[in-house]
């Protein structure tokens, strides 16, 4: 398909593209930004060919742009994605995410015993290990990790 | 005037090397003269989520030797949090009728939850599993007093290192003391390692052992948990381990003169009775500390000391 020099993903006009994301984190980046919802065009692609990761996936979503606190949500578990800031079909901005320092108010603590995860209170974490992805929650300081991690969609 | 003066205490590294030291001051003098009516215009309200016997009696008995008056209540039972209240609401209720808030409740990060929504300070009288620092100070106050000095010490803790809380808080704290740790537990309730992490990162020692006779020669303090027996999957796995953390009198032949034995109780079987009679026991005498502890703290983080 690649050889064909044709987009496998049809370009947007004006909107975002998140590029680069790990093939197993595409559906959870779909989730977490509450896609599923969305009411306008997205383009959705997986296990295509890339010369970073081996295999990828993108998104393009039109007509949206993201705020930070989305950006850090994709960060979060697609580490450096490429977010691509599309106008009149000519890129506008482009970055790579970057796990933040600190995250408010979208993961839920893993501890079930977090006050938290009982009363209706913002999450906060700062993030102390960024290459394992551990979080310690600023309320029960008890971590969070890749592997507990739930984000809650938007 | 202190340093401290209108300070939450949520969790023992809230307060740095200097504050620990100026509180054990401050706590010598009550233990000198422990009736002082300094806090008598001042109302303190202990708000117990769940019961809690030395910790709250402690507490109130502080207040009462400063001469505050105390409101609040032993156990949620009756008050507006059985009807489903809100800690935020409950918080903000009583922080307008208190000077001051001690509170416990099951619930770990409760503490540093109600100091944000809190307009009075609030002391932290354990929350959950996860922090309990003035059981901390008063461990700090016991070590000073008994060796003179906080610096260079052997620290033995003994027992469950994984989930005692305040073995944690106590590692964190001897952190700033230049000590030694000796950790005695059973593989399976290890010192966790981000506790570990903390001695690192302030470049001192650990040494693991199995076996509570291995350190009877080498501390200065013998920091005695109990093993609970729930804590393991297996109970052949408890019935295996379960004799490698008690202490008996006949052990303690050998150990340093200046040796203390702490334990934050309360004790089941970990510290047999006969313990009790040697010049090594301290942990009655610990208990006590805790009153002149949070006199300390509560008179500090009120202004009057």
């Amino acid at each position: 398909m690649d050889s064909k020099k044709e987009l496998v993903v049809p370009r947007i006009e004006n909107g975002t593209v998140i590029d680069h994301i790990p093939t197993v984190a595409l559906y959870q980046v779909i989730h977490i930004l509450g896609l599923e919802k969305y009411q306008d065009q997205v383009l959705i692609g997986n296990y295509l060919n890339s010369m970073k990761l081996g295999k990828k996936g993108i998104i393009k979503i039109n007509n949206k742009h993201f705020t930070k606190e989305e950006i850090s949500k994709i960060a979060l578990v697609a580490p450096f994605a490429t977010i691509i800031d599309i106008k009149d079909f000519a890129v506008t901005d482009k970055f790579t995410t970057e796990i933040p320092d600190h995250v408010e108010n979208f993961v839920k603590c893993a501890n079930p015993k977090c006050i938290t995860n009982s009363e209706q209170i913002a999450t906060r974490f700062d993030i102390v290990d960024k290459v394992n992805l551990k979080l310690k929650c600023h309320y029960c300081e008890k971590f969070t990790t890749k592997d507990t991690l739930v984000i809650n969609e938007k | 005037m202190s340093t401290l003066k209108g300070r939450n205490l949520i969790s023992i590294t809230d307060f740095n090397k200097e504050e620990y030291i100026e509180v054990l001051d401050i706590a010598e003098g009550f233990e000198k003269t422990p009736k002082q009516r300094v806090l008598a215009d001042k109302v303190v309200a202990t708000l117990f989520f769940e019961p809690s016997t030395r910790t709250r009696l402690s507490f109130e008995s502080a207040a009462n030797q400063l001469g505050a008056r105390i409101i609040g209540f032993s156990d949620p039972g009756g008050t507006s949090v059985q009807k489903g209240e809100s800690l935020h609401d409950t918080i903000v209720m009583v922080s307008s009728y208190a000077d001051l808030i001690v509170m416990r409740n099951p619930k770990e990060g409760s503490a540093r939850y109600a100091s944000e929504v809190s307009t009075v300070p609030v002391i932290n009288a354990g929350d959950g599993a996860n922090q309990h620092p003035t059981q901390c100070m008063l461990d700090l106050y016991s070590i000073r007093k008994t060796q003179g000095t906080l610096e260079n010490l052997q620290i033995a803790c003994v027992g469950d290192l994984k989930y005692g809380r305040t073995v944690h808080s106590l590692v964190q704290a001897m952190c700033n003391f230049n000590a030694t740790f000796h950790l005695v537990s059973p593989e399976e309730l290890k010192l966790p390692s981000s506790v570990k992490m903390s001695i690192k990162n302030a470049g001192l020692k650990y040494y693991q052992y199995t076996d509570l006779r291995d350190i009877i020669p080498t501390a200065d303090i013998i920091y005695m948990t109990r093993v609970q027996r729930e804590r393991f999957p297996d109970p052949l796995e408890y019935e295996r381990v379960k004799d490698s953390c008690i202490l008996t009198a006949s052990m303690l032949d050998g150990c340093k003169h200046n040796m203390k034995v702490l334990h934050p109780l309360p004790r089941v079987n970990e510290i047999t009775m006969d313990v009790d009679k040697t010049p090594y026991a301290y942990y009655f005498q610990q208990a006590q500390n805790g009153v002149y502890v949070r006199q300390a703290l509560m008179s500090a983080i009120l202004g009057v000391k």
